[in-house]
């Protein structure tokens, strides 16, 4: 059996066995850390064959391709699949230390693993129509996890959030199905001849209609407001595994298609909306005074710089857009981690109160700060690496409008992530909780839970590892922008599956 | 018989798009019901005329069958419709259950808005009363703040 499909099958399988297990709560974590653990060791195999043999492909049930389901891996999705299963598995230990899988009924590990497979179909899929069937796996799983023993007022939220993705779920099948019409494929290889032979407008309308669904899923402007919404509500391992992922699949999704169907006429369209994302959600996020609303405005704003590279279009610009998927991925799921654990321990996230944490529970401190430095975009971390990548190609290309935009918006994410620390690791609580306030000493230590924050320790030296083996990483996205550009080698790949 | 069924799968986009707005959750269920619906109609037109079963045996080169790929396609899109319809029919009653009512309330944002004193600032929240964090935060009773010199 080939490697590609594994990522998706070992999570699917333990799905079912930690549903019949039901019962016992540590037989499912068990299960369902070494599911994922094995998922992440065969994206690891992956990867390497990938990187050393070329684009790894299989078609499923010994069809042809075309009619089959196909599986692709090429260095993107390989190098997407890999961050996105190490940010899994720590953060299934963090949930497991607070303890989210154990509300009853036991359905945390199961549904937590078929999102595993979804997010790993998604990235691995061949065609659009199994790209549909990915994203419902996915969606219906996270629609569970988001609303898995909320309150009323919660439910009511959470709503918006499924209701906006099962829409773009129908708008993402009537597309395919006028794909199908206009080109009598689905299959991203074949489409790959069969598109530009389409005329200019249809093109266009179809292109215009992809991309706009994937934009509601990476929520791009304009369609980013059910986003701040509803990813706040969830527990926070469940929001910090959405935040890093769910949009990023989104993201990726919009580059395969953008560079399949060669949809460059409406590279304007990416410009202009990456540019009003990245302003627009650092704007948002400087109002809020709540960590986790901060955060999630922060997504939509980084969104708007993978967009970014991928406007560009350029094999600079793709490189920066995979390197930003590869740096945001564990940041922003490690600053959520961060965020959760503040709250854990004080009892709330609202800035004004909480305070003086620097020296009540200077780990989180440090914690925070890596990756919210990183996020900023300051060397030596990740997002340096990333956000240079992107702004040098934007240069290259000439985009000054967006560069400028980004810069922005760069600047603001400074403002905001100092607004958090500021209000969460200095000074005093305006109006203290009863964890800050019990302490009669301000410098008595905060209570915090070893295994949760270890996990998000270990994630935290994860976004280390990006700027410590930087050339490495950098010389993986260039090859990985070329092959997502020259689709020779993917067709060569699928045809002889 | 196409002409009739775009049609048909443009009167359906038309009804659910409609009934989304609506500000009722079943109504909105609803709608996003008869969306998917005209979806998988949309896929069985596109997928050509009517033919025969397409079930190819020895000696059958398969000519006159029904383009296969769109069923197949249409059927997964059935069963996944089915499954999450049931879901948002679950979710809204839930909903109505734990809130007793079915409208979708106001954007948390004109929320926020209403509670800005006039002049573009937040007004500092009152811990006696709204606090729309704590109860989004916490739902099931969150630690509530105790006054500091207590």
């Amino acid at each position: 059996m080939s490697l590609v499909v594994l990522p998706v099958m070992l999570p699917l399988f333990a799905a079912g066995i930690t549903m019949l297990a039901m019962r016992s709560l540590v037989a499912q974590r068990v299960v369902g850390l070494t599911a994922n653990l094995a998922a992440l060791g065969t994206a690891v195999l992956l990867l390497i064959a990938v990187e050393s043999d070329g684009i790894q492909a299989q078609t499923v049930g010994a069809w042809p391709a075309g009619v089959g389901i196909t599986v692709v891996a090429d260095l993107a999705s390989a190098m997407f699949l890999v961050v996105s299963l190490v940010v899994i598995v720590l953060v299934q230990v963090y949930a497991i230390g607070q303890g989210v899988d154990e509300a009853q009924p036991r359905i945390g590990q199961p549904v937590y693993l078929v999102l595993t497979a979804g997010v790993a179909l998604s990235f691995l899929t061949g065609d659009f129509f199994n790209l549909f069937v990915a994203f419902e796996v996915m969606l219906i799983s996270s629609y569970v996890l988001l609303t898995m023993g909320a309150s009323g007022k919660a439910i009511r939220s959470g709503m918006t959030y499924v209701v906006i993705n099962v829409l773009a779920s129908t708008l993402l099948l009537a597309t395919v199905g006028l794909i199908y019409g206009a080109t009598g494929t689905v299959n991203m290889a074949e489409l790959v001849t069969r598109f530009p032979e389409l005329p200019q407008s249809t093109q266009a309308a179809l292109g215009i209609l992809l991309i706009s669904v994937f934009a509601i899923k990476a929520a791009l402007f304009p369609f980013f407001f059910w986003l701040p919404d509803s990813y706040p509500l969830a527990p926070v391992a469940v929001t910090a595994v959405f935040a890093g992922l769910l949009t990023k699949v989104g993201v990726y999704t919009m580059i395969r298609a953008t560079t399949i169907l060669q949809l460059d006429d409406i590279r304007w369209l990416l410009v202009m909306a990456a540019s009003l994302t990245m302003v627009v959600g650092v704007v948002g996020a400087i109002v809020q005074s709540d960590i986790k609303r901060i955060l999630s405005f922060h997504i939509i704003s980084q969104v708007g710089y993978m967009v970014m590279g991928l406007a560009i279009g350029t094999v600079a610009g793709l490189t920066g857009a995979v390197l930003y998927v590869v740096h945001h991925i564990p940041v922003k799921t490690a600053l959520f981690l961060v965020g959760g654990l503040i709250e854990d321990s004080t009892g709330t996230g609202q800035l004004h109160r909480l305070g003086g944490l620097v020296r009540r529970a200077p780990i989180y401190a440090v914690l925070f700060v890596i990756p919210a430095l990183s996020l900023a975009g300051m060397p030596p971390f990740s997002g340096f690496l990333a956000k240079l990548a992107v702004i040098t190609a934007g240069l290259q290309a000439e985009e000054y409008i967006m560069v400028a935009a980004s810069l922005v918006a760069s600047l603001l994410t400074i403002f905001s992530m100092s607004k958090i620390w500021a209000g969460v690791f200095w000074g005093t609580a305006d109006d203290p909780t009863p964890a800050m306030a019990s302490a009669d000493d301000e410098d008595r230590r905060l209570v915090i839970d070893p295994v949760t924050t270890a996990a998000t320790a270990a994630l935290v030296l994860c976004t280390l590892i990006v700027p410590i083996f930087g050339g490495t990483v950098f010389d993986l996205a260039e090859r990985a922008a070329m092959q997502l550009l020259d689709t020779t080698e993917y067709l060569e790949a699928v045809r002889n599956s | 018989m196409s002409i009739m069924m775009s049609v048909l799968v443009a009167w359906l986009f038309a009804v659910g798009t409609y009934l989304l707005l609506q500000r009722a959750l079943t109504r909105i269920v609803l709608g996003l019901g008869l969306l998917s619906h005209g979806a998988v109609l949309l896929l069985i037109t596109v997928g050509g005329r009517a033919g025969r079963p397409p079930l190819v045996g020895k000696g059958d080169d398969g000519a006159g069958i029904a383009a296969p790929l769109p069923q197949a396609f249409a059927l997964t899109a059935i069963v996944i419709g089915f499954g999450v319809s049931a879901f948002l029919l679950a979710l809204a009653y839930r909903s109505w259950v734990g809130t007793a009512n079915d409208e979708v309330q106001d954007d948390i944002e004109d929320r926020l808005a209403q509670m800005a004193d006039g002049e573009g600032h937040f007004r500092q929240p009152d811990p006696e009363e709204d606090q729309p964090w704590d109860e989004w935060d916490d739902p099931e009773g969150a630690p509530k703040a105790t006054e500091p010199n207590s």
